[in-house]
């Protein structure tokens, strides 16, 4: 059984006049400790879907099961990141990273000190108590990072959390939070639509197509890919064949929707 | 060196334009108060206007004086202020727990939002009667009316502030699986609270007018009674009087609102 399983998810928003099918029939499983990327046409419900696994919706059909217990409400055990860093302005960066178990009851000096811990690990030991408009956004979304390990998740949801950033940024926090996931064997999720990225990143690559949105093909990254470091992989002979294959399939999905 | 000496001329001359311009504006400020009265003063005494109906700033003056030689205008100045104040604070901070209930409960908020609206377009003075009747004709009724006047008001615009928070940081604060009031708590109220304290300027201003027209109908206590006392004896001094007096006590409660404001925002 696999550690994180999706069975036949559907989705439906409602609006007054009529209603939108954001996903059809989405299957997929992911291992512990797995990393996986999403890609696909913006639209194509990635984000839906992320929020259905995080239990924030709950879908119309279908299921999703941690360690074969299924999916009802928010829990700890799943982190979620979203696009921007949604760091609160009117805390400070560590009442930020700590807001998981200020809302838990479950802030202790332990974790204060933990959390000024991996502030400081992850360079933003200067920072600590300025708030999050002083910083830039490389940094904002290193502390959003702590913020969602803080509550120590076994599987981590990342929605695009690069887009927003210069190119050198994004590299930089690729390899930051890569390293940050394997050391910890975290199962992660991320939604991208930088098909490099996504190669670079993850184990595991679901290609999703609009109007409902569902799987169109997934592709495997090569294991002496996975092995490397994000920036690393960018530059291995094996990065390119795949990258060009992925970027047909992208354009073949876009004819075929078009026509 | 020489470049940074005529950059620092060129400051210290920009500094002293900027001041001297500032001068100039409160040069203007004092001839136009002056020229004000000081006109005033002159015609009244040529009886070019009718001073028993315009009175005069030196006769309005000796009445504030010789009022407050017997202690008598404080009554009414205590009286004014304390309902205005009673009723800044109840109008905001009950305009405030409707919105905070409205954002609690989405269907409430749909239901009433007709009468909100009716409620809103209607001049909230035209129900001083009714106010009086209910309440009596005292300081309940006074403050009622400073209070309603602002009621309805607060409760829309906060409530739409409440709505226009990012969703993202209650998704934010869900994923860490936070309860309605947890989100309320953390996102939305903090969230708000710029619209909220923007709230409280316009609110005195409001008060301001629904305690006069409350005095104005009550007739015991308060400026407001003063000016309908004189208006009816034909004391048009007096009149003048209380209305310097709710000019002055007005922009001090003003003043005071915008300081705390600022010190809020920091
Ligand atoms: N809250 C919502 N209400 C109605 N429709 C929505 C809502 N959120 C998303 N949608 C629709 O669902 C579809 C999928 O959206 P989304 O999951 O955000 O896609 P993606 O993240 O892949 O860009 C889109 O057509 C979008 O317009
Ligand atoms: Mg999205």
């Amino acid at each position: 059984m696999a550690f994180l399983s999706i069975d036949n998810v559907s989705h439906q928003y409602f609006t007054k006049m009529n209603y939108t099918k954001a996903l059809q029939s989405i299957s997929l499983s992911v291992e512990e400790g797995q990393f996986i990327s999403f890609i696909g046409p913006s639209g194509c419900g990635k984000s839906t879907l992320l929020s259905i696994i995080a239990g924030i919706i709950t879908p119309t059909e279908g299921s999703v099961r941690v360690n074969n217990t299924t999916v009802q409400r928010p829990s700890v055990s799943i982190g979620y990141m979203l696009q921007q860093d949604y760091l609160f302005p009117w805390k400070t960066i560590v009442d930020n990273v700590l807001l998981g178990p200020h809302i838990k009851g479950t802030l202790t000096n332990g974790l204060q000190q933990l959390a000024i811990q991996s502030l400081t690990e992850i360079g933003l030991e200067d920072v600590l108590h300025a708030y999050p408009s002083q910083l830039s956004g490389g940094m904002r979304q290193r502390a959003a990072l702590v913020r969602t390990l803080m509550t120590d998740p076994h599987i981590l949801l990342l929605d695009e959390p690069f887009s927003a950033l210069d190119y050198q940024t994004k590299l930089k926090l690729e390899d930051l939070v890569s390293n940050t996931l394997k050391q910890f064997n975290k199962t992660s999720i991320l939604v991208t639509h930088d098909i490099g990225e996504a190669i670079a990143m993850s184990d595991k690559i679901y290609l999703f197509s609009a109007s409902p949105g569902s799987v169109f093909s997934s592709f495997h990254v090569p294991e002496n890919l996975q092995q490397l470091t994000p920036f690393e992989a960018r530059q291995h002979h094996d990065f390119p064949a795949l990258f060009q294959h992925i970027w047909e399939e992208l354009n073949s999905l876009e004819s075929s929707t078009n026509r | 060196m020489n470049h940074q000496q005529t950059d620092n001329q060129r400051f210290e001359q920009y500094k002293k334009q900027a001041k001297k311009e500032k001068r100039s504006i409160l040069m203007w400020q004092v001839i136009i108060f002056i020229a004000f009265f000081s006109i005033w003063e002159i015609i009244s005494r040529l009886h070019w206007i009718d001073p028993l109906i315009f009175s005069s700033p030196t006769n309005i003056v000796q009445l504030l004086v010789d009022k407050m030689v017997d202690q008598t205008i404080f009554i009414h100045l205590q009286v004014t202020v304390l309902e205005t104040i009673i009723g800044f604070l109840l109008g905001t901070i009950l305009g405030i727990l409707l919105a905070s209930l409205l954002w609690w409960s989405p269907k409430l908020s749909r239901i009433s939002d007709p009468y909100l609206v009716i409620l809103n377009a209607m001049p909230k003075v035209a129900l001083g009667p009714i106010i009086i009747v209910a309440l009596g004709p005292g300081y309940a009724s006074i403050i009622a009316m400073g209070a309603f006047i602002s009621i309805i008001i607060t409760t829309i615009v906060v409530y739409t502030a409440f709505q226009n928070v990012d969703e993202n940081y209650l998704k934010v604060l869900a994923s860490f699986g936070a309860s309605r009031y947890q989100s309320f708590k953390e996102a939305v109220l903090p969230a708000s609270f710029t619209t909220i304290i923007s709230t409280f300027k316009v609110n005195v201003g409001l008060s301001w007018v629904g305690v006069i027209v409350g005095e104005f109908l009550v007739s015991q206590k308060g400026l407001g009674y003063l000016i309908i006392y004189g208006f009816q004896v034909f004391d048009f001094t007096l009149v003048l009087a209380s209305l310097l007096l709710i000019a002055i006590c007005a922009a001090i409660m003003y003043q005071l609102v915008e300081r705390l404001e600022r010190r809020l925002m920091n």
